[in-house]
């Protein structure tokens, strides 16, 4: 990690600070937005890596946003990089909802037409900004026709909602399994044919 | 003491809040509301406010429910003083969990990045995680999000495709995008 500039932790903590200031509808929304910053702009990570690190990130309890934070800076900075990127992704929030709880009371934030009228316009954009890193982390997933199923079978039974199936724990236990189990599989194949040679 | 109670409780949100911010929910309800510290009304409250402010949710209910508690459940902490005490341990105490589980795992990836169980749960949990972010914007695709009413609806479709183009196809930042989208919103509604 040497080949990074000093002051990487400053960075992080800035470019967090600015993700989370500007995060609405939840950890997934971030996720355009740290793309478009981590692997676009500073080339901290390739979409590949990125992807890893949101499933490590949705893989444990917590807060999704403060996840994947510290699961950036952690792989940038080790512990130093993943207090600054969680304190960055924390503060906004911290410091606007101290803000209103001190000097304002809810019902003038609640009944405020002009913050509601801004709000009824930024939320369908946050969803677009949802369905976007669907289409580019499906590209560095590297679906094949076979594999393209999975992530579609796992969207719409979470979306159904129903009792069980639609439990997002039971896709990450069962696809880290399959993997394995396919990996483990496919190893020995290899090791098959090269011994056939 | 409220304090205990409070970081007892918010560690408990930080260490089984799976699933993101409306999950969370209920579990906040049941530990926050569940032994009265705060009334069904200042809960509906925060939760307005969370979707009016940006960052995580469960940040924000943190903070405000740590800053309303004590003076809400005890006489001895009234003031700001105790309250924004009360908003950094809830805080910080409910990232605390995920914070050392996230950092242990990672640790534990990086040391075994080139073994088989690692390489293989990875290739398997790839594309259940894009199978999950679709999930979470189909989830989001309801009447709060979109209005009930058939012309808020076609417009706020409209929105959403317009901001979908942008980001696909073009380099516009998804902050300025944000941007747009609400001065959007103003100037329509």
């Amino acid at each position: 990690m040497n080949h990074f500039k000093p002051g990487l932790c400053t960075q992080l903590f800035l470019t967090f600070f600015k993700i989370g200031a500007f995060t609405f509808g939840g950890g997934w929304a971030m996720i355009s937005i740290i793309e478009k910053e981590l692997v676009d702009k500073h080339h901290w990570l390739d979409r590949e890596e990125f992807l890893d690190l949101l499933a490590v990130a949705q893989s444990l309890p917590g807060i999704l946003a403060v996840n994947i934070s510290v699961a950036v800076g952690d792989r940038l900075r080790s512990t130093r990089g993943s207090i600054a990127a969680a304190l960055g992704t924390i503060l906004p929030s911290f410091l606007i909802i101290l803000a209103i709880a001190v000097f304002l009371t809810p019902d003038l934030i609640k009944n405020n037409h002009t913050i509601n009228s801004i709000f009824r316009g930024i939320r369908p954009a946050v969803v677009a900004l949802i369905v976007a890193p669907v289409i580019s982390s499906a590209r560095s997933a590297k679906l094949t026709r076979l594999t393209v199923w999975i992530p579609i079978i796992v969207a719409l039974l979470i979306w159904s909602r129903l009792p069980v199936v639609s439990n997002p724990i039971l896709y990450i236990v069962l696809g880290g399994i399959g993997g394995y189990l396919a990996f483990n599989r496919s190893m020995k194949n290899r090791k098959k044919s090269s011994s056939d040679l | 003491m409220i304090y205990l109670k409070l970081i007892w409780a918010y560690l408990k949100i930080g260490l089984f809040g799976f699933g993101g911010g409306y999950a969370m929910l209920a579990l906040i309800e049941r530990e926050i509301v569940g032994p009265k510290w705060i009334t069904e009304q200042m809960f509906t409250d925060i939760v307005a406010i969370s979707q009016m402010t940006p960052g995580p949710i469960g940040i924000n209910s943190a903070t405000y429910i740590g800053y309303v508690t004590p003076a809400h459940s005890s006489p001895e902490f009234q003031g700001v003083i105790w309250g924004i005490l009360g908003s950094i341990l809830c805080t910080l105490v409910v990232v605390l969990p995920s914070f050392l589980l996230v950092t242990y795992t990672s640790h534990y990836i990086t040391r075994h990045r080139e073994s088989a169980i690692v390489k293989g749960v990875f290739a398997g949990l790839r594309p259940v995680v894009v199978g999950m972010i679709a999930s979470a914007a189909l989830l989001l695709m309801n009447s709060d999000n979109f209005g009930s009413e058939n012309n808020d609806v076609v417009i706020s479709i409209l929105i959403c495709v317009a901001s979908f183009c942008l980001v696909q196809f073009t380099k516009i930042h998804p902050i300025l995008i944000i941007c747009l989208a609400g001065l959007a919103g103003f100037l329509i509604w």
